[in-house]
């Protein structure tokens, strides 16, 4: 099936020449990083971990979001979701792929990666969070491919593959369990030394990354002729509000447990986070643009006359991911090493080199996911599944769409 | 068919005279035949522990002399930042013991800087954190590195709540005067998080570490399963208190307020 991915038009070229060129400077960026070492990047002895370590962080929650669209499919016998679950599992692939290159990125001495699995070590999270990740991709490539590729050829999906499905949409949930787990165990972080890490987790995993996916597909239906069911879309909306919702709940209970507390450890990190500590505010208004932002999406979300338009969808999402990602992509992390052992804040902020070979590492996710979804929008294509009517509704949305309906390019019909 | 039986019965001799010589042949390589022998002069602990007398030690001056001693025997690199190396270093009451401040403290006890380096946890975050084994307890409870093992992946730095871990984020060597090495320790390369060692290299031909040394007595370095030893003697006469009880890790320096 990969030829598809090699015939395409000229835009398609383009952009993929585009994303090369981006991993090209940023491979330059990590050249330097290879030969001059971590010094390159804003991080310290206090902050140890940095951006790349927080992006993975943030995009395992992308890697588990597929299984928002599956899981409906096969434990519930929702189909309005089928045709939506292979992208899913692709995008699953490549936010896999882009995590597993974060750690890579991230570590002084990649040449000993290895010694990970040569030296296998049960009682680091780290290692089992190699086996989760490593897991999942290998899962999703197998149901992902095995599945379009029957298909394609017009067979139903073999039988043998159930139970790697069913596995698949079980080991989403360790996969975030498992990161979480990354944090949760350190004596002296009280920001992250909270049971409800892993199911804040999981709670900002189902939120954000069906909306970086629908944000995804809607740029896909742009220059393809796949075109989402409403239904489906409708759904996932619907699951990312009520994620939404409790990821800020779950968020709230921290903010009460330390402050109705009144324990110093567990305060200190908020108050820097969001007043600032021994003169240090550097995020306080990231923080409080994140409580806005995400005020703004949960209002869009939970009002139905707001969630069900189309047109204002795309922005929701868009202000969602940008709240989310300052949470879990940027506060969690630095909130967890300042106030640092010492009780002092040393402020953090990723270098232009650091942002570079991040750039790389998104370049790379974008450029599977290109391929990926041509290979799985052009197969859709070949069978006439879900895709785009004049009218703007898609094939799978029983909606009549004659001319007699007396509808343009712009109306949208009514459902038969 | 007959072929068959007579490989198979060449090959299950071979084997099993294989399995009659293996172990021999590996006890020979391994066992007494070894190249490296203990020192007879080396010094041995089930806990090594560590007090410090902060009534003795406490202006920075003089804990600096002590880092510089420790530094120069470890070739540790002096850089300058946040990303900075350092083994043992002074700090003030308020960021050595964080839980244990109260605004009324006496004079004496806040003017005093306190001089930090690896707790050597009984119970050590950075062990149960490290995904290779780079960093791992000895039987005398000392917390040692191998820098040829460590990947550079900092989980020991997240997990270790005293802030003791350094790691080598440039090329440690430029930050060394190479003509004064110290030819008996290693120098590290960059990528490869490092910290104090209660110097371990020194204890096992039999000297004590050098920050020991170097103290003037201010220092007590010993065994703390020993009920006779001198550290325990100190222990028990003199109050002292260790940083952060609440993390649990049960750490082997003490200090003598």
């Amino acid at each position: 099936m990969l030829e598809i991915a090699l015939k395409g038009s000229k835009r398609y070229y383009g952009w993929i020449a585009f994303l090369l060129v981006l991993i090209g400077i940023g491979s330059m960026a990590w050249l330097d990083q290879l030969i001059n070492g971590l010094k390159i990047t804003g991080m310290g002895r206090d902050v140890s971990w940095g951006f790349y370590i927080s992006q993975f962080t943030y995009l395992v929650g992308l890697a588990a979001s597929g299984v928002m669209i599956v899981l409906p499919n096969y434990f519930h016998g929702y189909k309005p979701n089928k045709h939506m679950v292979i992208f899913g599992e692709f995008m699953a692939i490549a936010a896999c792929i882009m995590c597993l290159l974060f750690i890579v990125v991230d570590i002084g001495q990649p040449t000993r990666m290895l010694n990970v699995i040569l030296h296998a070590t049960p009682n680091s999270i780290l290692f089992w969070d190699m086996i989760v990740l490593n897991g999942y991709l290998g899962l999703n490539l197998l149901v992902g491919w095995v599945c379009l590729q029957a298909d394609r050829a017009r067979l139903p999906h073999p039988k043998w593959l159930k139970p790697f499905i069913y596995t698949s949409i079980i080991w989403a949930f360790s996969i975030h369990t498992v990161t979480a787990f990354l944090y949760q165990g350190l004596p002296g972080r009280h920001y992250w030394l909270t049971a409800i890490l892993a199911a804040r987790f999981l709670a900002s995993a189902f939120c954000s990354g069906p909306a970086i996916l629908l944000l995804v597909m809607m740029i896909t239906e742009k220059f393809t002729t796949f075109k989402m069911p409403k239904k489906a879309v409708s759904t996932l909306v619907k699951i990312i509000m009520y994620a939404m919702c409790v990821n800020m709940f779950f968020f709230s209970l921290e903010v009460f447990t330390a402050f109705y507390s009144n324990m110093p450890g567990h305060m200190h990190p908020l108050v820097y986070l969001f007043a600032g500590y021994h003169g240090h505010t550097e995020l306080v208004g990231l923080m409080w643009t994140f409580i806005g932002l995400a005020a703004v999406s949960i209002t869009l979300l939970v009002t139905p006359k707001f969630r069900n338009n189309f047109k204002l969808l795309p922005w929701t999402l868009g202000i969602l991911v940008i709240a989310t990602w300052i949470d879990k992509g940027l506060g969690l992390l630095i909130g967890g090493f300042n106030p640092t052992p010492f009780h002092t804040i040393t402020p953090y902020w990723p270098t232009a080199k650091e942002l570079l070979v991040s750039m790389m590492v998104y370049a790379i996710g974008a450029l599977v996911v290109t391929i990926l979804f041509k290979i799985a929008t052009e197969v859709k294509e070949e069978l006439g599944q879900a895709q785009a009517m004049p009218c703007g509704c898609s094939t799978e949305d029983e909606c009549d769409c004659t001319p007699e309906c007396g509808c343009t390019d712009q109306c949208t019909c009514k459902e038969a | 068919m007959k072929n068959n039986r007579r490989s198979f019965i060449k090959l299950a001799g071979i084997a099993a005279a294989g399995l009659g010589i293996a172990p021999r042949a590996m006890a020979a390589a391994m066992g007494g035949s070894a190249p490296i022998k203990d020192d007879p002069k080396g010094i041995t602990a089930k806990q090594w522990a560590m007090v410090i007398d902060t009534t003795k030690l406490n202006t920075a001056k003089d804990i600096e002399k002590l880092a510089k001693v420790c530094h120069t025997v470890h070739n540790v690199p002096s850089i300058e930042g946040k990303q900075e190396v350092k083994w043992l270093w002074p700090d003030i009451y308020e960021h050595s013991f964080t839980e244990q401040e109260n605004p009324h403290l006496p004079d004496a006890v806040t003017r005093r800087q306190y001089a930090l380096l690896c707790n050597h946890c009984e119970n050590p975050p950075c062990v149960r954190v490290c995904p290779t084994k780079a960093t791992y307890k000895r039987p005398d409870g000392i917390v040692d590195m191998d820098y040829h093992r460590c990947i550079g992946c900092r989980y020991c730095m997240a997990g270790c709540p005293y802030g003791s871990r350094s790691f080598n984020w440039g090329e440690p060597r430029d930050h060394l005067d190479l003509d004064a090495l110290n030819k008996e320790y290693p120098t590290r390369m960059r990528g490869v998080v490092e910290k104090c060692n209660f110097c371990v290299e020194r204890l096992a031909v039999g000297k004590l570490p050098a920050c020991v040394e170097a103290s003037n007595g201010a220092i007590h370095f010993g065994d703390l399963n020993d009920p006779n030893s001198e550290i325990r003697a100190v222990l028990r006469e003199r109050f002292t208190i260790r940083r952060k009880p609440s993390a649990g890790t049960e750490p082997s320096v003490y200090y003598i307020i």
